[in-house]
Formats: C-alpha cells, structure tokens, sequence
C-alpha cells in the first residue's frame, strides 16, 4: 500500500493522548480535571468547540461519574472514552469493576500520579498499580509517541469479541503528560481501516432487550469471573497482534506484551514500566560499549502479566532487577513480585534485586540505574546485596 | 391526561420477587406501564435491583442495568449521551432509585446530571429508610421512625432529624420538571409519569412507596397508608415545571398525623410531645411549600 502522508508535531504526552482519542472516534467523552492529566480533558474541549471531533462531551461532577456516564454510554452502543489521575482513579474504584465485569470496552487513559497521604501531584504507579486487581487490562508507555500510538492500539485490543476487557493506558504524569517531544500522527484513514466502525457487543437493544450489569448469584459468579480471566488470556495474544498489525501499518510497534533491548546474549537485565525505560536504554546502551552483557526489558503489559516470558528470560539470565515505581507496604514493589513468582520455576536459580525508585515524581538518575547495573553484576557474579533497595533514599544504609 | 381506559394491560415488569404489598413495585409497574417498551431502566443497589435482575432471571421486560450505588444519575447521563450520539429520539432513559441511593450516596451524581441538563427521567420510590439491606435510617427517614440503626432504647427515641426535602433540592436547581407523587395516588402519579416523558431535559419525580415490610403494616394496607400520609399532610403532592410550584392536592383540613402514625409500628413508641413535633413541621413545610406558590406565581 502507498504510505500516506506522514505528519509530526512537537506536542506533550498529554496532547498525543488527546490526538489519539480523538483519531479513534468516540462518540461519547466524560471526564473530570485532575492534575496532570488536565492536558487531555483541555485538548478534547477543544476539538469539540472546534468541531473537530463530533462526540458528546459530558463535563461532569467527578470521576465516580466520569467512569459510570461512559459505562452508561457503552450500553448504549457507542466507543467511549475517558481519562484519569492518581486520586481520581482512586474514586473510580467501583466503577473500575462494575466495566471490567460487565465486560464493556471502555479505553481510558491514566496519567500516573502519587496517592495521597503525603498529597503530591509528581508521579508514580501507585494509583494504577493499586488498581492490579479490577479487572482492567493495563498497559505502560516509554514516550508521547508510545502513549499515542498505544491508546490507538488500547481499542483494538478492548473491543475485539475475544477480549471485551477495558483498557487502562498509562502514561507518567508530567514525564510524558507535560513533556514535548517530536509524534508522529497517523493518518485518520489508518486509524480507521485499523479499529472499524464500533461493534456493539454488551449493549441494549430493543429488538431484543437486554438485561446488563446484572446480579449473578452464587451459582453463576464463577463462571463469570472464568470468563473474566480468559478473556484476560486471549488479551495476551491480542495485545501482540494489534500492536504487529499496527507496524505493518504505521512502522512503529513496541514488542506486544514487552519491549526488549539487548536481551538476548545478555547476563543481566533490569525489568521496568513506564518513563524510566528510556533513562535505563541509554545506561544499558553505554554499559554495552564498555562491554557489559546487559539488557533491558519494558513491560507495556501489566495485566495480563507476560508469565511465560519472564518464566523463559528467567531460564537464561543470571541476575534479573526489576524497577518499581510503587511499593507494597508489608512486602515489595507489585512488579517484583509478578515477577519473582514468574520466574519460579524447577533449575532456575537467577538472583534478583528490587529497586523502589521513582516515588512520586523523584528522579531516577542515570548514576542510580548504573549503580543497579553494578549491583546485577556483583549478585551475578555470588556477592550478597539487599534484595530491596532504595536508590538515592536519604537515610541510605547500603 | 392519561385515560385509565387506555392503559395498556401490557405488563413490563413481572415476576419479581419484591416483598407482598411493595409500594415501589406498584410505583415501577405503573412507571412501566407508561413508558413503554422503548425505555432502559437503570436501577441502583437497592430492593428494586436485588429482586428484578438475578441472572438468568430477568423481570423487566425491557432493557434494563444494575449500576454503582452512588451512580444512577451518572449512567443516565451516558445512557442518554450515547443515544443522542447516535441520533435515536423517542427513547425513555429511566432511572428507579431508591431514597437512600437518591438522597444519600447518589446525590451528588443527580445534582451534577440535573445542573448539565441531560434528558432522562429520575423516579425516586421514598420508602423512607434502607429497607433492602434491612431498615436502615436514611436522609429521607423520617422524624420519630424506628429503624434498625435508630432504635428505641433508654438512650433513643428513634430518628432525631427531619426529611431532606428532595422537591426544593431539585427546584434549586432549576430543573425543567419536577414532582412529588405517591403510590397511593395512582392518577396523579400516571399523568406526572406522563408529562415528565413529553419534556426534554432531566426531570425527576419524587414518590412515596409505603414499605410494609419496614414500617410495620399488613401488606393489604399499602395504598391506605399512603392515603394516610397525604390526608394528615405529611406527604404532599406538588409540581414544579416552568418555574412554577403547584400543589396536586390540598386536603380541606389535615387528619391528625397520629391516624397516619399509630398504625405503623416503626411510630409506636412515639408520645403526644413527638407527634407534636412532626406537627409543627408538617405546617412549616407547608407554610414553605405555599410561599413557593406564592412566590412562583404569574
């Protein structure tokens, strides 16, 4: 096919994610303001007033409500969209289930802030993280393009018949929401050809009224929850392919599930979600030069968690450290925990470090992502190192 | 005006496994009977949900939810959105809630729906406490009432506080259409159900829905009870459309509100002092509802 013409523009994450939104077509946007992701609510506006996206707009009164109007609107029939933050997302809770387990394709986008107390608008994962268990499929971006590109991906993925499963897409508050960068924005025709007119699924209809949302009984919870976690399956392979048939069609995809950079003949690689793969690229990249086997690995995917990947990256590295922008008071970072309890497996005796880093907008410099490397090494190499640590924490004790 | 010769014998909500004598069943069965085939019903936790929708059983035969307890007015909103979107006219975007659910947790989403000006149609049945996770006080209860969270004891003589007063809420808002109604006044309830459909824009209805079940009356005594409330004059029927306030029924003089209140045994315990009380309010909220009248007028 005859590439179209290509178009960049120097905007922030927020506004790729606004571009996006708007490139998918929904036909019913509600959202409520919160710091940072206040960019993408002020660019749909825009596009509204301006005609250039002709969805219904409901400004409402909170996110609790921002959450269930497009729920409201999903049943009608129509692709929906929404966008949230860190104490937002938190009021969203309830609602988050109640799509999840109707099974409504509803794509919002998150941009990743801290949850107060201490109150701080910087950013981190542990409002999305906190959010593990309701039933939405998460996936992470590196950069305002990815955050495009992937919200872009986020409905294909939702609305395919064998997923139906909402899609959160995350992006770090500030870091990419405030952040300009060149983006490449795909033709509107692309997009179109590459998502099609909205299918209905779980919607009314009053040629044969439906009942949705309903009560399930004991008898019947368990098969829903099954379905829940199939469709979760099948998302695996979706993902993948929504974002191989994205590259055939734009040139840019990002590995599906996760993003690898010199894994392969790697010893040691550090795992990470979000901003910070593009800090941890560059250190990986310039260890390399100095003939270190280090690799790096993004996970776009949260839920579903890439099991077999890491279960197999397991078999073949020597040290794995995972970054976690969040913690789990009482025991660790969520990441590392998916993935130490991936790579558990019979033979494999790879050692792994956790770094809480990145908490609530605080720097994860390149020195600190060096150091991490450095600590691979010496696990790798038999030394004892803390299993958690804390890089740049005042109160440093190692 | 509705014709009752006219109404359909069509049934959109039956086998349901509400209590005997529901007052809100007979609100959402005459609601239906209205409305039509061409209505989604969304219904919030509450009796109404947690008996109509239990899969695979579903007793309203139209489309209808379960939404988020805090939700109801929120869901219309995207409801209607999601039509307009799609340029479908004629469709009744229906929400039955309870008091609890409208005046409690969900009102901040029905302030929010009524101030945008989104076009569904809110039926609150006041059964005048949480009576579907068992007669728990509520902002609607009203003063006096026994519920299982103000008990009668040497410390409590029961719920302290009066009614919110949901009609005035929603006349601040400058809705396009507001009532309240009973179930006990089946015309008057059929020809608001009526007009509200006819009206774009939010319009909501407030409707007293006797709970044998929670107050402590024989299941027959439904429609007697509510007559009560409204003979005594501790219920009223009053419009509010294009800014005016009108009242449906203004009882020549009010039975005393012990005849409404000794029969329920959620009041039993209350002395002539309490009813005294309940009556002096029962004239202030009249004397209010008057002046809104008055002051709405021409």
């Amino acid at each position: 096919m005859n590439a179209p013409d290509r178009k960049r523009a120097f905007i922030s994450g927020g506004e790729a994610v606004a571009i996006a939104a708007r490139l998918c077509r929904p036909d019913v946007v509600a959202a409520y303001p919160i710091t940072p992701q206040t960019v993408i609510v002020e660019k749909i506006s825009d596009y509204v007033a301006a005609g250039e996206m002709r969805a219904q707009f409901l400004l409402v009164e909170s996110e609790h409500s921002a959450l269930a109007a497009v729920m409201g609107a999903s049943m009608s029939g129509v692709r929906t969209f929404t966008a949230t933050s860190s104490q937002g997302l938190l009021y969203m809770c309830e609602m988050l289930h109640y799509v999840s387990g109707s099974r409504f394709p509803v794509v919002m986008a998150n941009a990743n802030r801290t949850v107060a107390a201490p109150w701080n608008i910087f950013g981190d994962h542990r409002d999305s993280i906190s959010q593990r268990d309701s039933g939405w499929i998460q996936l992470y971006v590196e950069n305002c393009q990815e955050a495009l590109d992937t919200l872009i991906q986020a409905y294909r993925i939702a609305e395919d018949s064998r997923v139906l499963t909402p899609v959160m897409v995350n992006l770090d508050g500030y870091v990419l929401t405030h952040t300009y960068e060149n983006v490449e924005i795909p033709a509107q025709e692309i997009v179109d050809g590459y998502l099609g007119p909205f299918k209905p699924v779980n919607a009314f209809s009053f040629e044969k009224p439906k009942s949705l949302c309903f009560t399930a009984p004991p008898e019947w919870q368990t098969e829903f929850r099954y379905q829940q976690q199939e469709a979760m399956g099948a998302a695996q392979r979706i993902i993948a392919e929504a974002d191989r048939e994205y590259g055939r069609l734009t040139g840019r995809c990002y590995g599906g599930l996760v993003d690898e950079y010199n894994v392969r003949d790697a010893d040691c690689v550090l795992v990470a979600m979000g901003s910070v793969a593009g800090t941890a690229r560059i250190v990986a990249e310039r260890l390399r030069d100095r003939g270190h086997k280090v690799g790096l690995v993004k996970v776009r995917s949260f839920r579903p968690f890439p099991k077999e990947y890491f279960r197999e990256l397991g078999k073949k590295m020597k040290a794995v450290g995972v970054i976690d922008r969040d913690i789990s008071f009482g025991y660790e970072g969520a990441l590392y925990s998916e993935i130490r309890s991936a790579l558990y497996t019979p033979g494999v005796s790879v050692r792994t470090i956790n770094f809480i880093a990145g908490i609530s907008g605080r720097d994860i410099k390149q020195e600190y992502i060096e150091s991490m490397y450095e600590q691979l090494r010496r696990i790798a190499e038999g030394e004892n190192v803390p299993e958690i640590q804390y890089p740049g924490l005042r109160w440093q004790t190692w | 005006m509705v014709k009752i010769s006219e109404l359909t014998d069509e049934e959109l909500l039956y086998g349901h496994k509400l209590c005997q004598g529901c007052g809100a069943g007979i609100v959402a069965r005459l609601a239906m009977k209205i409305l039509g085939r061409k209505t989604t019903v969304t219904l919030p936790a509450s009796c109404m949900s947690s008996v109509t929708t239990i899969y695979p059983q579903m007793s309203f035969f139209t489309n209808s939810m379960t939404s988020a307890f805090p939700a109801t007015a929120a869901v219309l909103s995207g409801i209607s959105a999601g039509y307009k979107a799609q340029g479908l006219e004629g469709i009744n975007v229906l929400g039955i809630a309870g008091d609890g659910g409208t005046a409690d947790i969900g009102l901040q989403a029905l302030s929010g729906a009524v101030e945008r000006g989104d076009d569904f149609l809110y039926i609150c049945y006041d059964n005048e406490a949480y009576m579907n996770t068992g007669i728990q006080r509520s902002g609607l209860t009203p003063y006096g009432a026994w519920t299982s969270t103000t008990p009668v004891g040497q410390q409590s003589t029961g719920h302290r506080q009066f009614k919110k007063n949901l009609f005035e809420i929603m006349i601040a808002h400058r809705i396009p259409y507001c009532a309240t109604a009973s179930a006990s006044y089946p015309m008057d309830l059929l020809n608001k159900i009526d007009k509200a459909r006819s009206i774009r824009g939010p319009k909501f209805i407030h409707v007293q829905a006797p709970c044998p079940t929670g107050w402590g009356f024989p299941p027959e005594k439904t429609v007697e009870v509510g007559r009560l409330a409204v003979q005594t004059g501790l219920w009223y029927l009053a419009e509010y459309e294009q800014g005016r306030v009108s009242i449906n029924l203004k009882p020549a003089r009010f039975k005393p509100a012990s005849e409404y209140l000794k029969i329920q045994k959620r009041f039993k315990h209350l002395t002539d002092d309490d009813i005294r009380v309940i009556e002096e309010h029962r004239d202030r909220e009249w004397k209010i509802l008057t002046n809104f009248v008055n002051l709405t007028e021409g």
